[in-house]
């Protein structure tokens, strides 16, 4: 669906999603990462279970929530990649204490 | 907008309280006009927490705790009326709930008030008082830091933004009219008939009812009335959606009918400033954490201030005017929980009706000498 820019130079950056090993571009957020490994969507709503994936890319539509190291809910626009990090899409309402 | 319009009552104040009187009038079969400030009015009803609650409400004022359990009894009809009218669910549940306290001294002044409310009720008045092992039985994922709790059987939560909704949806469908952006600025009668001046236009009834909260201060000397009412700021933060896990509502901690968790009550005399302060809400999360330690590490989507309509001592007004004959000021705190008895109950005694006994005491002379409590 997305295709990157051969436009910088960046080294990779190995991240797990959903137990899969995907190749990340270092200073990316995890949101770019899953669009552009084509990781869609992101996560179904809670009360709907209506399929989402990000919208506005800046920290608004929290439309990109996944669980990042085991904390849910994370807005993944947000969120620079990082070596071994563990990405879980997510499908169901966040269970509490979890 | 000039063109003055008829009715055979005006309701001024769209909010819970409002609307829930005036959907009990349209339901009486009567000609309806509700009068809506507009957005930049304090409005508690879009801020508030969302209980039907009876335990602990009318310590000192028997008849105001007569006049709750009244109400939370008629809320399943209230409930089912607005679905069927409707297609609304307003997520409504009573299956009791808790007030959790995080000291002996909490546990006792609960103890006190109940017991208090029992006696005074000739022993009408289900609750229990819980140790931490009983509340835990019942109450799952309870900290340690409960000490226990009091169960009231009575009580329960409903969506409050849904009720709005539908109350709203609902008197319009029985051909009441919600005029928007019409906030008042002066009250006339002549020849039996008010007619009431807004910001942009006129509308004209034998019957008047004020229901605009703290606005009701300024309208009801209009009408040879009185609304000393002021407002107590509550905090309230809400979680992302959850799993449900806490199937009963507490005084502090409720999880909504969509999973988010609300977590509130603060009581802040702080004026007409209805924003949040960031030390209030880290004491409103912290309790909720002793309280529920899972929380711990939960997200928290958005926070929000709101005022409530508060009188001295805590209780609603509820008046005739003997100056301005069919003139009425209906206001309380509670809007949601008594949203039952204003739609029924009370629109008897609006279109001319026995007074129900509960509210005869609720007058506005009873404030004159009355200390500031914090009895809610």
């Amino acid at each position: 669906m997305f295709k990157r820019l051969a436009t910088t130079e960046a080294s990779s950056v190995d991240i797990e999603v959903d137990g899969r090993s995907l190749d990340a571009r270092a200073g990316e957020s995890v949101a770019a990462a899953l669009l552009n490994a084509g990781c869609v969507p992101f996560r179904h709503t809670p009360l709907s279970g209506a399929p989402r994936a990000p919208v506005c890319m800046m920290g608004v539509c929290f439309d990109c929530l996944v669980e990042i190291d085991g904390v849910p809910n994370v807005q993944s626009c947000m969120v620079t990649v990082r070596s071994g990090m563990r990405i879980r899409t997510q499908h169901a309402a966040r269970k509490a204490g979890a | 907008m000039s063109a003055a319009r008829e009715a055979d009552v005006v309701v001024v104040g769209g909010g819970i309280v409002g609307a829930s009187v005036a959907y009990g009038l349209a339901r009486k079969g009567r000609s309806v006009v509700l009068l809506d400030e507009g957005d930049d009015a304090f409005r508690a009803a879009r801020g508030n927490f969302g209980l039907v609650w009876v335990q602990g409400k009318g310590a000192g004022a028997p008849h105001y705790a007569r006049w709750t359990m009244r109400s939370a009894a008629g809320w399943p009809a209230l409930a089912r009326d607005l679905a069927d009218e409707t297609g609304i669910d307003v997520q409504l549940t009573q299956p009791g709930g808790f007030h959790l306290c995080l000291n002996e001294g909490e546990l006792a002044e609960r103890r006190s008030i109940l017991t208090g409310l029992r006696a005074a009720l000739d022993g009408d008045y289900p609750f229990e008082l819980l140790d931490h092992a009983a509340t835990a039985r019942l109450c799952p994922h309870i900290g340690p830091g409960v000490v226990g709790a009091s169960f009231g059987p009575l009580d329960g939560h409903v969506n409050p933004l849904r009720l709005l909704r539908a109350l709203l949806q609902a008197f319009a469908q029985r051909g009441g009219r919600l005029a928007a952006g019409h906030k008042v600025v002066s009250i006339a009668r002549t020849a039996g008939m008010f007619d009431v001046a807004t910001e942009a236009g006129h509308f004209q009834a034998a019957r008047l009812v004020l229901t605009a909260g703290l606005g009701n201060r300024g309208l009801a000397p209009m009408v040879g009335l009185e609304a000393p009412v002021d407002p107590n700021r509550g905090e309230i933060l809400v979680s992302e959606r959850l799993q449900p896990f806490l199937h009963h509502p507490t005084a502090h901690v409720r999880q909504t009918g969509d999973g988010g968790v609300q977590l509130g009550d603060s009581k802040e005399d702080v004026g007409y400033d209805d924003r949040t302060a960031r030390a209030e809400l880290a004491r409103i999360a912290d309790r909720a954490v002793r309280m529920f330690p899972l929380l711990g590490r939960v997200n928290v989507v958005r926070a929000w201030g709101a005022l409530r309509v508060m009188t001295a001592d805590g209780l609603p007004i509820y008046e005739t005017s003997a100056s301005h004959p069919g003139a009425y000021v209906v206001t309380c705190h509670s809007g949601i929980t008594l949203a039952a008895v204003h739609a029924d109950t009370l629109s008897d005694w609006i279109l001319g009706g026995v007074q129900p006994q509960e509210i005869a005491p609720l007058v506005a002379a009873r404030l004159k000498h009355v200390q500031k409590t914090s009895h809610h």
